[in-house]
């Protein structure tokens, strides 16, 4: 049970040598092993969204993936975005359009927007709320959320 | 003169931090040597303990420890209780029975816990859960609200005579008086069933006791951490001050946090102070669901008297209130729901008999709405029914009864969920019910789309009810305001924060007062350290109670600055303004002193001070209203009913809100939107079902269905602006308003979409199974 593995991930650029069990989960590889407190966990069964994160560019619930898994691979968290000083768009956008209250569901919401704005740089409202009907949120009733998208996406085109 | 900042669409400043990740959740506190903790819960709703072995559980390597009750001793209590039952109430009946850290003798409900492992890893913790051998007897559980009263019922607790937990009478006027002269009396049963708050993020507690400072430090996913800490020391002996309790940033509340104390918050300051090392428990998402407290469960028998015209003369209900397996919260959320039976209407006549009643459930305390959702239901329910019955159009009977604005204050004559009188304080309900009809054009629905929509086939159905949300209770909050050498300015309060915008709207008012960018303004909140009195965060009080504490000793900061100012600058305090972080001579700009430097002036290192002088530019002070402000509204919505699938889509929604001064709108547009929501999600998605065992049988997100963005509708949100008299900044609470009146509203619109059906709706929530089951058990067809 208690068997390490020898693990090589590189998150947000960073190449981490770990040794860890197999059944340690990505998100609490991330969270606690790495220190990368950005990235929250609200069900951990895979349904919240807030756990997303960037695994090879994709979009993946980091609570459903052991972090034996990410060997070799490439990670990026929300800590890869902006810093409070140098927001990335997509944080200047939600600053804005008072995308967030409580924030604790923001960093899986930016993780699943980052892919989906590059792929689709001009979204409807309706493929927005498509995009973003996996991640959560019990805080704004998602139509802040929906118009700092739509912000992101002008900023980023801009 | 600067321009004002109270009610500006001003962003957060706490966004910068809360965007990028570094936040801190109590679940990103590390401590070196920290130990983690896991329950055994049971798994069942009702059953006696027969025993309990951990022996193998504790060889367990990397576990620490494990606890049972027994091996807590003394030190084994039932929690006091949170909210003490009304004083002021003739022949009331409050049976008391609060839970217990672990349990010794018998199981109330499922989920309760029944030893705790602490080990170096959550998943040796999780793992050492498995190992402990318990034999448990199940019973009979007590689950139908109403089954639970029949004589014979099993006991959830033995040492009663019923599983009546209260009984209450609320009276005003003579209903009986009134009903002999009505024309119509409505009666209906009506049922709302339980929700979850949901909140992302899932409670949480570090809990650290420093043998050498003797300091016991507990991080803490509270809305209420002061009283936390007070309660804390109390229990295990220590001073307040050896206490800190910090609530950081807290992954939203909705009500369930201000619960206290949680078996867990007590178990691991227990095992903390044995074992003298940090300890870590983060609940999960099944956990949340059994042990994180709920609401709305309500049977309520109702009637409404009114005249041929549509007057109401009087509203009657006698209702059952679901506390679940214990009543640490008192009788607050079935006091709100009295408070909110008579809805925004003029109400001669009211008459109430509660009973409360004990189930193997989870326990019950306020969600985000506290019970006035319920009361919204049965007054908007019984006026829709009797406009129907009456032929009078549904805006209509509500204008006739509306609390006219010159009415106020407006006494009901019972007592509210303070015990304080319920008074209505200002309004102009009618402005607001008018506007929102405006606004959602009710006139031309009803007359043109409706009908041509109709014809197309299409199930389209209109929606419109007012609704009262109490807010802004004392008994009271206090914050303290420090202009700091480099001119900025510190604010410390002990309400938490879980999302509401505190650190902006609060920084407004104090920026107002002292002339500085709100951006200058230091927030703490939510830290014992910081500042130790108060309640907490819940009952739509943030923005009155705490707001106008934080206004009061902003006001007194301001007095000192202009007292010294006037001394330096040689100029009367009169002559003087405070702006761009200065105090200057109002026609002489360039006299000025910076608050910065104002403010080591009012520190000196060294020289001789008069006496009765305080140093510094601070000062602490509290605000505590005499009772709540009321806030009213109206919601509005068109919605669309797929008639295979009863998948609904709503056209419209709109909100019409007035709680009086708006601090930032930006903010309260995200709290309606948000509360919307939660009501929506009350209405037609989410419903914890509960099997005749007591087993819920949804606890998972994957079950229980929180609406994502594809659900929720843009909302609309349009204010009116009462201020409040009750205090200087004229405010009054919204965190709730978006919640109150949704299942009211979707009734209504159900009905109306389903109109050929002949459909009355009496329960919440729906869902479109629901909905199919109602139109077929009544077997009609259009």
């Amino acid at each position: 049970m208690n068997i390490e593995y020898p693990i090589s991930v590189t998150v947000n650029g960073t190449r981490y040598d770990r040794d860890v069990e197999p059944r340690l989960l990505l998100s609490d590889f991330l969270r606690h092993d790495l220190g990368l407190t950005g990235t929250h966990v609200g069900c951990e069964h895979g349904v919240c969204g807030a756990c997303t994160v960037l695994f090879n560019g994709q979009p993946v619930r980091s609570c459903l993936m052991f972090a034996v898994q990410a060997d070799g691979q490439e990670v990026t968290t929300v800590e890869a975005l902006g810093t409070p000083d140098d927001l990335h768009p997509i944080q200047e956008a939600f600053l804005e359009a008072h995308g967030a209250q409580c924030g604790y569901c923001t960093p899986g919401f930016f993780m699943t927007l980052v892919p989906f704005l590059e792929e689709n740089p001009d979204p409807t409202e309706e493929e927005i709320r498509e995009a973003i009907a996996g991640n959560l949120c019990r805080c704004t009733g998602y139509q802040h959320i929906v118009d700092a998208v739509k912000l992101a996406a002008a900023k980023l085109g801009s | 003169m600067t321009q004002k900042h109270v009610g500006r669409r001003m962003t957060r400043t706490e966004d910068p931090r809360l965007l990028t990740g570094q936040a801190l959740f109590v679940d990103d506190v590390q401590m070196p040597g920290m130990l983690h903790a896991a329950f055994l819960r049971s798994d069942y709703a009702h059953a006696r303990l027969v025993s309990i072995d951990v022996s193998a559980a504790r060889e367990r390597p990397g576990v620490v420890a494990v606890f049972t009750a027994e091996d807590m001793g003394d030190d084994w209590k039932h929690g006091p209780p949170l909210v003490s039952p009304p004083p002021t109430v003739e022949d009331i009946v409050f049976h008391s029975r609060t839970h217990v850290p672990l349990v010794k003798d018998k199981v109330r409900h499922a989920g309760e816990p029944l030893a705790i492992v602490i080990a170096e890893s959550r998943y040796i913790a999780e793992d050492a859960v498995e190992d402990i051998w318990v034999e448990l007897e199940p019973l009979e559980a007590v689950v139908d609200l109403e089954k639970a009263l029949d004589p014979g019922a099993p006991l959830v607790h033995d040492d009663l005579e019923s599983n009546l937990a209260a009984h209450l009478v609320q009276e005003k006027g003579d209903y009986e008086a009134a009903k002999a002269q009505a024309d119509l009396v409505v009666k209906r049963r009506i049922y709302i069933d339980r929700g979850a708050a949901g909140a992302m993020e899932n409670r949480g507690i570090v809990a650290h006791w420093d043998v050498r400072a003797q300091q016991l430090t507990l991080w803490d996913t509270t809305q209420a951490p002061i009283p936390i800490r007070n309660g804390l020391a109390a229990m295990f002996g220590l001073s307040s001050h050896q206490v800190r309790v910090i609530a950081p940033f807290v992954g939203g509340g909705f009500g369930p946090k201000i619960m206290m104390y949680y078996p867990e918050e007590v178990l691991l300051t227990w095992a903390t102070l044995k074992m003298g090392r940090p300890i870590k428990w983060i609940e999960d998402r099944r956990e949340n669901f059994f042990a994180t407290t709920q609401e709305r469960t309500q049977v309520h028998y109702g009637e409404m008297a009114l005249t041929k015209e549509g007057r109401i003369l009087g509203v009657r209900h006698d209702f059952l209130h679901d506390t679940g397996a214990y009543d640490p919260y008192g009788l607050t959320v079935p006091l709100n729901t009295q408070s909110h039976a008579m809805g925004a209407y003029d109400v001669p006549n009211y008459s109430s008999e509660l009973k409360v009643v004990f189930t193997n459930k989870t326990i019950v305390t306020p969600v985000r709405g506290a019970g006035r959702p319920q009361g919204i239901f049965l007054a908007e329910r019984l006026l829709d029914i009797a406009a129907r019955e009456l032929g009078i159009d549904r805006l209509e009977i509500r204008k006739k009864n509306l609390i006219p604005p010159d009415a106020f204050p407006y006494e009901h004559k019972i007592i509210d969920q303070a015990f304080a009188p319920l008074v209505f304080d200002s309004g102009n309900y009618l402005a607001t019910l008018e506007r929102a009809a405006a606004a959602i054009g009710y006139e031309k629905f009803i007359a043109e789309e409706q009908p041509r929509l109709r014809a197309e086939g299409k199930h389209v159905g209109l929606g419109i009810v007012s609704f009262v949300e109490t807010t802004g209770v004392g008994p009271y909050e206090g914050a303290r305001v420090t202009v700091e050498t480099d001119g900025r300015v510190s604010v410390a309060t002990g309400v938490g924060t879980q999302g509401q915008g505190h650190f902006t709207s609060f920084a407004q008012i104090v920026a107002d007062q002292l002339g500085i960018s709100p951006r200058d303004v230091r927030m703490v909140t939510g830290d014992t350290a910081e500042f130790h009195w108060g309640t907490g965060t819940f009952a739509s009080r943030g923005s009155v109670v705490a707001a106008n504490a934080i206004n009061a000793a902003a006001l007194s900061v301001r007095n000192k600055v202009l007292k010294l100012a006037s001394k330096i600058l040689e100029t009367p305090e009169e002559e003087l303004e405070l702006a761009d972080g200065q105090v200057r001579v109002a026609d002489l700009p360039h006299r000025a002193i910076e608050l910065g430097e104002l403010a080591a002036m009012a520190n000196p290192l060294r020289g001789a001070v008069e006496p009765g002088t305080e140093p510094g530019l601070e000062s602490t002070d509290y605000f505590g209203p005499k009772y709540g402000a009321t806030a009213n509204g109206a919601h509005a919505m068109i919605l669309e009913v797929d008639p295979e699938t009863m998948m609904i889509e709503i056209k419209r929604y709109v909100t019409v809100e007035d709680c009086g001064t708006v601090l930032n709108p930006l903010i309260l547009e995200g709290q309606i939107h948000g509360g919307v929501a939660l009501g929506i999600a009350n209405s037609y998605y989410e419903q914890l079902v509960f099997d005749e065992n007591g087993q819920l049988l949804n606890a998972s997100l994957a079950d229980y269905l929180i609406p994502s963005a594809t659900e929720i509708p843009p909302i609309e949100v349009l204010h009116e602006e009462t201020r409040s008299p009750l205090n200087p900044l004229g405010s009054k609470g919204a965190g709730e308003a978006g919640t109150i009146p949704v299942p009211s509203l979707f009734a209504q619109a159900l009905e109306d979409a389903l109109q050929d059906y002949g459909l009355e709706i009496l329960e919440m929530p729906m869902s479109p199974n629901r909905l199919f089951e109602l139109l077929h058990e009544e077997s009609k067809t259009p």
